[in-house]
């Protein structure tokens, strides 16, 4: 039995390895850090987070390798999603201490832990080729948001979100697991090069195919947040504490994102048919009631969860044009096009939650639109970085947010589904007047408050550089579009 | 019908009764023991499979720790279930709807003969130890996602005690600090009560 066993090559895992291993390294320096400012813990994260950089450029290789008896799958699309995942994660980092320091239940060791646990979650989603690391990655990424949302238990608010977050999240596990089951029923495999193998060969029931497909799905809406599975989000995004709302918000996005390429793309691209059926509706019900509900919000964060919800199904629109009627001609473009708009996304979001958490300070949390008024009275500068990436968010010409929407739009009109880029179109406009009002608060207000922003000089730079990059990205975005398309082309 | 077909529908029905008695008992450490022999029945079926290690786990894990436990924290919390039962009946028929559609279409599909496996395919043959077989591939084939369960569990122990933890509490001393600024209102509450003629 254990004569064949080979010991697998940990060297495409590596940065994997490193994250687990400082992860729980810091867990027990911690124990022993004496400043009440864990400046020691929070410097060692980010070394992590670095280290897991460095670690995965030096170990990338243009080819997708395999190891842990193909569970584990590293292609280039995986390593520029988790370079993504730390970059993000570092920035959230830094745009979260200041709010952590002010908040006693949040100072913790634990936190920075925890965001590392996270990170290695969406590290495992992103280089998963099998449904158990799916699953596995999935939960060990919710168990620790979970838990980062209750942290601030005094607080009646985060306390409900978490309850919320932790039992919706456990019925969108169950879906997902029970439609993982199906497709293992059908197919005889749990590993998702063997699933396309065996799908392409035929001699498969289809019935029990499509039936796993759309729990499958219904379990991947949920996670990613589209209507009709979007309850939680208003709800979590809200009631989290800020710096646990931008971490939900941004990084997490480009691990689903991989786990829907993963799965749907990956696996079950000959049901693409089904699929794409399935993903339109959930589409475009998501842009309707995102940009329609998110008008009616008086609380950023609220307002930004209704954003999540539509900009989640623009990128959708993305994944949905792939394969027109059996020809994949376009789907290189498709797929690129809304991996390009989940960086641009995250891009953006970081920007936005950023800019709460530079106006919040101990005791006042600045989540309200109201407390934007006459920000450019207080502070021109951040009151333009503000506006560069509200104008971003609507989609306004030369910000990266609108080459983002402009190349899903054109994957959309070259499927020739001229009928669906029309209802994009005219849900985007609808979602200018909120982003806009904003813009307006800000500039023709006066302003309620008119104590200085006390943000220390670290955060300042990196949110104006933050801003900066949505401005010049928006300029020069072939860059990145095509290290997307790079990528997809190296690993489909 | 052979008589593990028997065993089989005996045990099952057993399992479908006391699961519904989990979700209908009215007392929550009733509801709590229904569970209990939910999972002894659930130990009965994989033993019928020849999974003796998996009925044996689930016995050991689930009945022995998770629900011993499960029934401490029941006893001790005292839930009213009367008041989170408020609103049942205004979410029934929607739930209803969703429900019985629900099940008439996983009957559909799960009652298609597709799903009938030959008996002769889930016999395991003489000699081998599914004991064996499981510890071997978890370290092998598995081994990944087994270390990465782990750390799952470590994360739901950090969790656990960033939540409930509050400091040590070593001595009563008092913070001067805070005694210095105490102000009137913080000690004296003046309350504003009609007059009583005596």
């Amino acid at each position: 039995m254990f004569d064949n066993f080979v010991v697998p090559d940990l060297l495409p895992a590596a940065p994997e390895l490193f994250l687990a291993g400082m992860a729980l390294a810091i867990l027990m320096i911690d124990l022993t850090v004496k400043d009440s400012r864990r400046t020691l813990t929070f410097v060692l994260a980010q070394l992590a987070l670095i280290g897991c950089a460095i670690i995965q450029v030096y170990t990338s290789s243009q080819e997708v390798t395999y190891t842990f008896s193909h569970m584990f799958v590293d292609d280039v699309m995986a390593d520029l999603l988790k370079i993504f995942v730390y970059m993000t994660m570092i920035v959230v980092l830094f745009y979260s201490r200041g709010y952590v320091l002010d908040r006693a239940a949040m100072n913790k060791g634990e936190y920075y832990v925890l965001a590392l646990f996270a990170t290695l979650g969406m590290m495992v989603m992103i280089s998963a080729n099998n449904f158990v690391t799916i699953y596995i990655g999935l939960e060990l990424l919710s168990l620790s948001l979970y838990a980062m949302v209750a942290m601030n238990r005094d607080s009646l608010a985060s306390t409900e979100a978490a309850m919320k977050y932790f039992v919706l999240g456990a019925l969108a596990s169950g879906m997902l697991l029970y439609g993982m089951s199906m497709i293992y029923g059908a197919t005889g495999t749990l590993e998702i090069t063997q699933i396309a193998e065996r799908l392409y060969g035929g001699d498969v029931n289809k019935t029990v195919l499509v039936f796993g497909l759309v729990f499958l799905v219904s379990g991947l809406a949920f996670k990613l947040g589209v209507v009709p599975f979007h309850m939680w989000i208003p709800d979590v995004y809200h009631g989290a504490p800020t710096a646990v709302t931008l971490l939900i918000g941004s990084a997490p996005k480009l691990a689903a994102f991989a786990i829907v390429m993963r799965l749907l793309v990956g696996g079950l691209i000959t049901m693409a048919q089904d699929w794409q059926a399935m993903l339109i509706i959930l589409s475009v019900l998501s842009m309707a009631i995102g940009n329609l509900a998110a008008i009616a919000q008086t609380n950023l964060k609220r307002m930004l969860a209704y954003s999540a919800i539509s900009h989640m199904g623009f990128m959708l629109l993305g994944i949905t044009t792939g394969v027109v009627s059996g020809d994949a001609r376009y789907a290189l473009n498709a797929y690129s096009s809304a991996m390009f708009y989940v960086i641009a996304y995250v891009l953006m979001t970081a920007g936005a939650f950023g800019m709460i958490l530079l106006m919040a300070r101990a005791g006042f949390e600045a989540d309200n639109l109201d407390d934007f008024k006459g920000l450019n009275k207080r502070s021109p500068w951040f009151a333009g970085v503000m506006l560069m990436i509200m104008f971003s968010m609507a989609g306004v010409p030369f910000f990266i947010g609108f080459f983002a929407k402009f190349s899903v739009l054109q994957a959309v009109v070259a499927s020739g589904q001229i009928w669906l880029a029309i209802v994009a179109v005219i849900f985007s406009l609808i979602g200018a007047f909120y982003y806009l009002r904003v813009v307006k608060l800000m500039y023709f207000d006066a302003p309620t408050d008119e104590s200085p922003l006390t943000a220390p000089l670290d955060m300042r730079l990196l949110i104006s550089a933050n801003g900066v990059a949505i401005a010049v990205l928006g300029i020069f975005p072939q860059f990145i579009m095509s290290l997307c398309a790079y990528a997809l082309l190296r690993s489909l | 019908m052979d008589f593990q077909t028997a065993v089989f529908f005996f045990l099952s029905a057993i399992l479908i009764f006391a699961a519904m008695r989990v979700i209908t008992a009215r007392n929550p450490v009733h509801a709590a023991l229904h569970l209990i022999l939910a999972f002894f029945t659930c130990g009965g079926i994989w033993a019928l499979l020849q999974a003796e290690f998996l009925a044996i786990a689930i016995i050991l894990v689930y009945v022995g720790a998770v629900m011993v436990l499960f029934l401490f924290v029941v006893m001790m919390l005292d839930i009213n279930l009367d008041r989170m039962r408020q609103g049942f009946w205004n979410y029934l028929p929607l739930g209803a709807v969703l429900g019985v559609l629900m099940v008439m279409e996983m009957g559909l599909v799960l009652g298609s003969k597709y799903f009938q496996v030959p008996a002769a395919d889930a016999m395991v043959p003489a000699g081998v130890s599914n004991t064996k077989e499981i510890g071997a591939l978890m370290f092998s084939e598995y081994v990944y996602p087994f270390e990465l369960a782990s750390i799952i569990l470590l994360v739901g122990m950090i969790a656990a005690i960033v939540l409930t933890y509050r400091g040590p509490k070593k001595s009563k001393n008092t913070n001067p600090n805070q005694q210095v600024f105490v102000q009137a209102k913080d000690r004296i509450r003046v309350l504003q009560m009609p007059v009583e003629k005596d």
